[in-house]
């Protein structure tokens, strides 16, 4: 680097990525930004130049969270995220724990029938599904947003695979010293698999809650909405033209909860998105 | 002991008994799931589908397998395709490159990168209704951000009459690009996961000058990201034919009458859709749409293994 026209030509080149880097940036949160604006004016404002911010209220921010309802759908939400973020962890560690330490007949069959499970999209098979959930008398109910959701197959494979890299001889001595299977999995693949129920415990949060089809589907009471289908209600109703700007607002307030999540949860972002790898 | 030794070599035992008995227990929750919600529906729509049933969905009665061709032929259905298939090519190729693009951007060590890092997948905190709403707000002729604006207004009349929504030739493309923005988080995270996989000799030395940096981006870069952008292909593409909340929340399938945004998922579940009152018609378009996902996942996983066996 002794020559000075080298640092000279670097230097506008870090200059060229900053420029570059800021026009993008500003171009991915411009609707974040306009949207932020517009909940922190009155709405007779937000048209009064759009892009810039004007004079500060919250009282639209509040309208949205009590006319939106947004403290009992923010509720149904994380209930609902919750159950089903735990109860998919337990059933996929149980059944790759079958898949990986157990022999028995029709295993090689049952796994290729989970994996198939994973070419099923959802939206094939929802229509039936409204259906059972009518005949159990789990529409409008916690139970129908959650119980279709609290297995994956996913998982399954996901957990399976690490499950598979722990050490024959590791099982076999745990067995010798008298422990079973589900202290061994309890003791020793449990810890292991650690890392990778982070990831799917997110994806599986992330993607519970982002849920909009189905609880469409079965929700006709007002107080069984969530979040998601809660914005629609909101953005539905009629506004005057004074607080046209609620259901914007809404969008801030559904949004908060899955910002906090994910800054909390930003190591175990990237395992969870690209966990779907193996989906083909 | 038993459980690294293959069947052959297990003779009946209690050991071995017991291992199924425990197979069986903590294999029961996944099953019991999987079979009532993914299995059974699957087939049940299978079934359903050579049906007609009354609005109310209780008395069906069977029509014949014909109906599977009635509906692939019908006006309705292959509009949806068709629209469908536009969507996807409006989505996946710009959504790829954008990721791309802006993870190759922020693919320096420079500080205050990590700033920059989360702007960029910013986007991942909205949900398909969030991120519809933004839009709907920024796109809407009446009350909406960009469509009273006086400069937008005359460079781009459209916006404002009838709005980028609700003209049918505009309408795909506004909700296409409310879709891409909403992924584009996705894409950039998985994208820069990849990139920083790759070793970093390789790529480094190409910093010499801009031609040849294009070249080694080219030749070394793209080649070793080529995994991880047809995992993000493969996604985008599922999520292009499965879209409904955006659907739904900006257009409404409309405008009608040319139902310029009804796509399959739209065309099975929308408010305004033909299908909805009919869980025999529905049913139909579902299975319909599982096997053209089907086809499209077996033709990408073909051209991954034709690719690695190429390696």
């Amino acid at each position: 680097m002794s020559e000075s026209g080298i640092i000279g030509t670097s230097t506008w080149r870090i200059v060229g990525r900053y420029g570059g880097l800021v026009i993008v940036g500003i171009l991915v949160l411009f609707p974040i930004y306009v949207t932020v604006v517009a909940a922190l004016k009155p709405g007779n404002e937000v048209l009064n130049r759009p892009f810039l911010p004007g004079p500060v209220t919250l009282e639209v921010l509040a309208d949205a969270w009590t006319q939106g309802r947004m403290g009992r759908y923010l509720w149904n939400s994380a209930v609902v995220a919750v159950v089903v973020t735990l109860a998919q962890l337990v059933t996929s560690v149980l059944s790759a724990y079958a898949f990986a330490f157990l022999r028995f007949p029709g295993q090689t069959l049952l796994f290729v029938v989970f994996l198939a499970t994973l070419l099923v999209p959802l939206e094939s098979t929802l229509v039936v599904n409204r259906r059972t959930v009518d005949s159990l008398g789990w529409l409008n109910s916690y139970q129908g947003l959650a119980v279709p959701f609290l297995a994956t197959a996913l998982g399954t494979f996901l957990l399976r695979q690490v499950f598979r890299q722990i050490p024959h001889d590791l099982r076999e001595a745990a067995a010798m010293d008298g422990m079973g299977h589900l202290g061994f999995l309890w003791s020793v693949a449990l810890p292991i698999v650690r890392p990778t129920l982070g990831a799917l415990g997110l994806l599986a949060f992330l993607t519970t809650w982002n849920q909009y089809l189905w609880p469409n589907l079965i929700t006709t009471e007002e107080d069984m909405n969530t979040v998601q289908t809660g914005l629609r209600l909101l953005s539905s109703s009629v506004p005057d033209v004074e607080r046209f700007n609620v259901p914007i607002a809404g969008t801030i307030i559904a949004a908060l909860p899955i910002v906090v999540v994910l800054i909390a949860f930003q190591r175990q972002l990237v395992r969870g998105l690209t966990a779907g790898a193996v989906k083909g | 002991m038993t459980w690294k030794r293959s069947p052959s070599e297990l003779l009946p035992g209690t050991g071995r008994r017991r291992d199924v008995l425990l197979a069986g227990a903590l294999l029961a929750p996944s099953a019991a799931v999987l079979g009532v919600f993914v299995i059974y529906p699957l087939a049940r729509a299978i079934w359903l589908g050579r049906q007609r049933c009354d609005a109310l969905a209780q008395r069906c009665r069977p029509t014949g397998w014909r109906q599977y061709l009635d509906v692939a032929t019908s006006e309705e259905f292959t509009q949806a395709l068709l629209v469908t298939i536009k969507f996807a090519m409006l989505t996946v190729p710009s959504g790829v490159v954008l990721g791309l693009g802006l993870a190759v951007l922020a693919d320096r060590q420079l500080r205050g990168m990590a700033v920059f890092r989360t702007v960029f997948s910013s986007t991942i905190a909205t949900s398909v209704a969030v991120a519809s709403l933004m839009w709907l707000f920024l796109l809407q002729p009446s009350r909406g951000a960009l469509a009273n604006v006086g400069w937008i207004q005359d460079i781009f009349p459209v916006v404002k009459r009838p709005g980028l929504l609700n003209d049918p030739g505009t309408a795909l493309s506004a909700v296409a690009l409310s879709s891409v923005w909403a992924n584009l988080g996705f894409t950039f995270v998985v994208v820069t996961a990849g990139l920083q996989s790759i070793p970093r000799d390789l790529v480094e030395s190409a910093v010499v000058d801009g031609a040849r940096a294009w070249r080694r981006f080219v030749d070394v870069t793209l080649p070793l990201l080529a995994p991880t952008l047809v995992f993000v292909s493969v996604v985008l593409v599922a999520r292009a034919f499965q879209a409904y909340g955006e659907i739904d929340l900006l257009t409404a399938g409309g405008p009608q009458p040319q139902a310029s945004t009804t796509t399959l998922t739209y065309l099975v579940y929308g408010r305004s859709s033909l299908a909805r009152n009919d869980a025999g018609l529905q049913s139909a378009v579902a299975v319909w749409l599982f096997i053209v996902l089907l086809v499209i996942s077996v033709a990408q996983l073909w051209l991954l293994e034709r690719r690695a066996t190429r390696r």
